[in-house]
């Protein structure tokens, strides 16, 4: 598969939830009888695949929210854990 | 169940609810983890009750629900329960052998919100399924694995392995690949409820699982990024126990038809523990305060072997329930380790097994199935027996 590019679009993959857990204090993934905590940066990122957004705004958009942080790498790392993943996918 | 980039919190929580809806079920699996006196308990928590149990859990932070039995779809407020649930923000499991299931369910389940299906398959073939089901279901379970793909759902294939299917991974691998499964368990019978019972007529040899191994390594290579492969380490066959239940009340609470909480499903045959009941309990105060789901938490209940082993954080000495059936006594070490004294019992069960394995006389022993009769029966024999 070729590597996630700017122009990509992710989007959650319907086989698999994705919700904020009150009582994890966390964003989660859902799948077949397991659970994935997500860290408070995994949780943003996942959070903004809408299945519209590409990754370019995704990254503008968290810019926005966390100015003063450098986060174009790991949203880049984070995506293709997380296609790996069967999570998400990209068009 | 996994975590990333997060702490777990201090006080456990049961983030997995196993919802035992009913031990009425059309099938009669002769390895059913279901205790053999089932039949005994008739009376089962109505909907109001369930819908109780499912929103005090999960305000404990339960995020997994499974829907299982017996056979979940008997019940027919299953749709009532699935869209509580959901509403609930439950990850829904409906855990299921596909008899009592059609196009219609499989639709007003997905209205109601479920979120993934898990069908239960006994063989590759349809002699040997049927067999083991003691019911001709082979083509229907086909059937809804299509229908379960068809409306979108994930779907994870169970297989349970044992001497009489082994031989068969792969074809029942091949089979999972044509049915299109998200995810295939491979489980190895585990020797309790009825398993126990018949575990003579069910424990595979050395070589079966070898055999098996193998075959299942091959298809997780073949299938990665496709398929996922759950292989079931058979955990007689190991010198280590196996971290059961991930801890004794530390993710898993199972409550049966009738209300009664348990850390596990085989966790009622334990003697000398009286496990609440959530008619006269709320969730909270079970999990956190009842005596038995406190009795083996944390490490200070053990026993030699395990008091002063170095391992006993990384398995916590295994099961109890294995623990008591091989040695009469809860808190000893899991036979299943090689340090405990009554390991080589279990050793001496497999070789033995392992060589009457293929000879008529010692195949042709009968295979008890689980159904109500045998279940009253086998509850009465016990009953009448001397002390």
């Amino acid at each position: 598969m070729n590597p996630i590019t700017g122009d990509n679009i992710p989007a959650i993959t319907p086989t698999f939830r994705f919700q904020w857990e009150k009582a994890q204090n966390c964003f989660v993934v859902l799948y077949p009888e397991g659970m994935v905590k997500l860290s408070h940066s995994a949780g943003e990122i996942m959070k903004r695949c809408d299945g519209a957004t590409s990754v370019d705004g995704i990254i503008t958009d968290l810019h926005k929210e966390f100015p003063d942080t450098d986060l174009d790498v790991e949203v880049y790392k984070f995506l293709e854990v997380a296609r790996e993943q069967g999570w998400i996918r990209t068009k | 169940m996994n975590k990333a980039g997060s702490e777990q919190s201090k006080l456990p929580q049961p983030l997995w609810l196993l919802a035992e809806l009913t031990y009425a079920c059309p099938l009669q699996c002769p390895y059913c983890s279901n205790p053999l006196d089932f039949a005994k308990y008739k009376k089962e928590l109505a909907t109001d009750d369930w819908i109780r149990v499912m929103r005090e859990a999960r305000e404990m932070g339960a995020t997994q629900l499974g829907f299982s039995g017996g056979e979940p779809l008997v019940r027919t407020d299953l749709e009532e329960l699935i869209a509580e649930a959901r509403q609930l923000g439950f990850y829904t499991n409906l855990i299921t052998s596909g008899v009592g299931m059609d196009e219609k369910r499989i639709k007003a389940f997905k209205d109601a919100g479920l979120d993934h299906i898990q069908v239960s398959f006994q063989a590759s073939s349809e002699e040997l399924n049927n067999f083991i089901a003691g019911t001709d279901a082979f083509q229907h379970k086909l059937e809804m694995a299509r229908l379960v793909k068809k409306y979108g759902y994930p779907m994870v294939l169970c297989f349970v392995l044992h001497r009489r299917n082994e031989d068969q991974i792969r074809d029942i691998l091949e089979l999972a690949i044509t049915l299109e499964a998200d995810y295939v368990e491979l489980a190895t019978t585990q020797y309790y409820g009825w398993a126990y019972h018949n575990r003579e007529q069910l424990i595979p040899t050395r070589e079966q699982l070898l055999h098996a191994e193998q075959v299942a390594k091959e298809y997780q290579e073949k299938m990665k990024g496709k398929m996922r492969i759950f292989y079931v380490i058979p955990d007689y066959f190991e010198n280590r126990p196996k971290r059961c239940m991930d801890g004794w009340g530390h993710v898993f609470l199972t409550i049966t038809p009738d209300g009664t909480a348990l850390p596990c499903h085989a966790a009622r045959q334990l003697p000398g523990l009286e496990f609440p009941n959530v008619k006269n309990h709320n969730i909270e105060w079970i999990w956190n305060d009842s005596p038995d789901f406190n009795k083996f938490r944390g490490l200070d209940w053990m026993k030699e072997p395990c008091r002063s082993c170095p391992e006993k954080e990384k398995d916590l000495g295994g099961c109890r329930c294995q623990a008591y059936m091989l040695t009469g006594d809860a808190r000893n070490a899991d036979p299943v380790c090689d340090k405990s004294p009554h390991h080589h019992e279990l050793v001496a069960t497999i070789d033995r097994v392992g060589k009457l394995a293929g000879t008529p006389e010692f195949e042709a022993k009968p295979i008890l199935f689980r159904n109500p009769k045998n279940s009253k029966k086998i509850t009465s024999d016990k009953e009448t027996l001397p002390a």
